[in-house]
């Protein structure tokens, strides 16, 4: 209601170095700790009020870790997330049950992500019952409410899970969501489970319900082309790192990284003028249990062998370096990314289909 | 009606809440189960089975226990539908009787073992800890004991029995339902659903309460289920070995051990035949109804249903 800071002054969600790394236990009784996965290995990014931040990847890169870390549902190694100020992590206990409204995921799978034993009603209702939003005599005529926000027929609140279709279901799990009036919602691949006629509709509910309820979100998505229409900036992760972060229009019009060059290239371009040629990338991704040094992408750099293999590459880190207004991106070599260098890599093919699937 | 106060509405509404999910969910289920022909085949006999063994005693009077001297070894008559036992008794009578023993000792047992495993699993499950740990090394300690040697102890110290058999059925089996009462809540631990009402902030209380204890009722029935047939066949084989139930008590276990005399075997099959037909019968419904359950009662099955 009243907020004294102008808008943009203090972003909703601020993450800072965050960590997160998975032990893997060994030795002879399996408590020792040998080695350990680097899920999320120092993220740092804001999130102003009411934008969409799309988060791009290949499987593993550690998207669902990282949102999963913001929502307390695993414990951080270190960083810092700030909601408004307010440290998450310090957060314990009945104020961290309570605060959790305040942010909200929706999964992937939506037969996973749904109770079966529980009606439509009793899904939705659950939470605002539970954080004392409502009274349980109030709490139909909510969940009435919320069906239809989400374009659910509201008669069908007595209904049980397995009587929805996939997209009807994924509209329970974004009601359920909205049902504790969060300002911000983690949105994990919520239509990469949809058939592409159902994806839509469910991101136009998306997109509506962000304009009428102010909502922030995070959307992460294997998918850049999904990402690019519901998206304000979009960030790149690859092995635990955010190696670009731009407005969405400037991500797609210069890359400043060579790994979102390739993911781009291989986004399907229905119009031949524009279609670009594709850099298909060689090799696979290498472990996170133990990531090369220097820069991580270097074992499959398209830029980084045309120019040689340099090496700085193999020994020093890149860090995200400013490209322009909010553009940032982690290459020692961002400037040698030019249209010319690019044509070279390209194979003649343009026909690739999703390099991420 | 409209001018009636918000509590009896809200009263009556949530009535109605509770009885549709159990009318949609059992329906569900109930369709599933009868497209089953197996399983509806093993119920029926199963009904009938249960229908006989406790009605005919009432119905049609029988003596399973008092010898008739003219009727010693006899072969199937008009007086003796099934013939007579060695000691004169009517074999149809005691089958009757011997089933409903079976019976009561199959179902018992199974309540043992399924309350006794389930309240282990749940504490181990849901607190999880030094409380887990515990408990499922005790689990452990179950496990690795023979189960013949922990029967032939525990019948030697308690004494032989109905109630005797029924206690260490029970004692044998527990650690099976335990572990996969831990497993299954361990496994819903980790369910998305679970994880989702988490974030929206309900207490992890309620969460055992409300999502993981109700969803492990369909494997717990199914284990239930298949636990009745082992059961039976483990009370059938105690009898056999003279540590089941007390003579002169029938029992179909006693019943086919008439069969270790090789003249029984070979010349008076009357007697112990009829006894063996029966435990198959059980055994053989009980699992076709298990198979049923399990389709019927995996809420992921209905994926697209
Ligand atoms: N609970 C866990 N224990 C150990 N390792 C884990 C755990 N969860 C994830 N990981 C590992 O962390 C890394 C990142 O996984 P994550 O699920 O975050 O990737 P992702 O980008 O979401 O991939 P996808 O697109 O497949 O969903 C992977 O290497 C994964 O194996
Ligand atoms: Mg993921």
């Amino acid at each position: 209601m009243a907020d004294p800071a102008p808008d943009g002054a203090t972003p909703l969600l601020r993450v800072r170095d965050l960590v997160k790394h998975f032990p893997i236990k060994g030795g002879l009784l399996g408590w020792s700790r040998v080695a350990a996965v680097h899920a999320v290995d120092g993220v740092s990014f804001d999130l102003a009020r009411g934008e969409t931040l799309g988060l791009v990847g290949e499987s593993g890169c550690g998207k669902s870790t990282l949102g999963r870390t913001l929502l307390r549902l695993l414990p951080a190694t270190s960083g810092s997330v700030e909601l408004e100020g307010k440290d998450l992590f310090a957060v314990q206990g009945e104020e961290l049950r309570l605060l959790r409204s305040r942010l909200q995921v929706v999964f992937q799978d939506p037969y996973a992500s749904l109770n079966p034993r529980m009606t439509v009603g009793e899904i939705v209702g659950e939470g605002p019952l539970a954080q004392g939003m409502t009274s349980s005599s109030e709490r139909e005529a909510l969940v009435r409410e919320l069906l239809a926000k989400v374009g659910l027929n509201q008669t069908h609140i007595h209904r049980y899970p397995h009587e929805f279709s996939g997209g009807q279901r994924q509209r329970i799990g974004i009601a359920r969501a909205l049902a504790v009036r969060p300002e911000m919602i983690v949105l994990d691949e919520p239509v990469s489970a949809l058939d592409v006629s159902v994806q839509s509709q469910v991101l136009n509910v998306l997109s509506d319900l962000q304009e009428e309820l102010g909502l922030t979100y995070l959307f992460i998505s294997h998918n850049l082309s999904v990402v690019q229409h519901i998206s304000d900036r979009v960030g790149v992760m690859y092995l635990g790192k955010l190696v670009e972060l731009a407005e969405v229009g400037a991500l797609y019009a210069h890359p400043r990284h060579p790994y979102t060059v390739a993911l781009l290239s291989a986004i399907p371009e229905p119009d031949p003028t524009r279609r670009r040629k594709r850099i298909v990338l060689g090799g696979d991704v290498p472990s996170a249990i133990d990531p090369p040094a220097g820069c991580r992408f270097q074992s499959r750099c398209w830029l980084s062998e045309r120019l040689g293999n340099p090496e700085k590459c193999r020994t020093e880190e890149p860090q995200l370096r400013d490209h322009g207004p909010g553009q940032v991106a982690a290459c020692h070599f961002s400037e040698e990314l030019t249209p010319a260098a690019v044509e070279a890599a390209s194979t003649g093919g343009s026909f690739g289909d999703r390099a991420l699937s | 009606m409209a001018a009636e106060t918000l509590a009896p509405a809200e009263a009556e509404r949530a009535e109605q809440i509770v009885a549709g999910e159990h009318e949609g969910l059992v329906r569900m289920a109930v369709r599933r189960f009868t497209r089953h022909r197996l399983a509806m085949l093993g119920l029926v006999t199963l009904v009938t089975i249960i229908a006989i063994a406790a009605l005919a005693p009432v119905l049609l009077p029988m003596d399973p226990i008092t010898p008739d001297y003219e009727n010693l070894g006899m072969p199937p008559s008009a007086a003796h539908l099934l013939g007579g036992d060695l000691s004169g008794r009517d074999v149809l009578a005691r089958v009757i009787y011997g089933t409903r023993v079976s019976l009561i000792a199959g179902l018992g047992s199974v309540v043992v073992f399924v309350s006794i495993g389930t309240a282990v699993g749940l504490i181990a499950g849901s607190l999880g800890g030094v409380a887990d740990q515990v408990l499922m090394r005790i689990t452990d300690i179950f496990l690795s004991i023979p189960p013949l040697l922990l029967i032939i102890v525990f019948i030697s110290i308690v004494g032989a029995g109905l109630g005797s058999v029924i206690a260490v059925i029970g004692l044998v089996y527990w650690p099976q339902t335990a572990r996969l009462v831990r497993g299954q809540l361990l496994g819903l631990r980790e369910a998305e659903f679970v994880t989702a009402s988490r974030v929206i902030g309900v207490r992890e209380r309620e969460i055992v309460v409300r999502h993981m204890i109700p969803n492990i009722f369909g494997p717990l029935t199914v284990v239930a289920t298949f636990g009745v047939a082992s059961a039976i066949l483990l009370e059938a084989a105690l009898s056999f070995l003279g540590l089941g139930v007390k003579p002169p008590t029938p029992s179909l276990g006693e019943m086919i051990a008439s069969a270790r005399t090789p003249s029984v075997l070979q010349e008076q099959p009357w007697v112990w035949l009829p006894a063996g037909i029966v435990i198959a019968l059980i055994v053989m419904s009980v699992n076709f109804v298990g198979d049923g359950l399990r389709d019927a009662l995996d809420p992921k099955a209905s994926r697209r249903g």
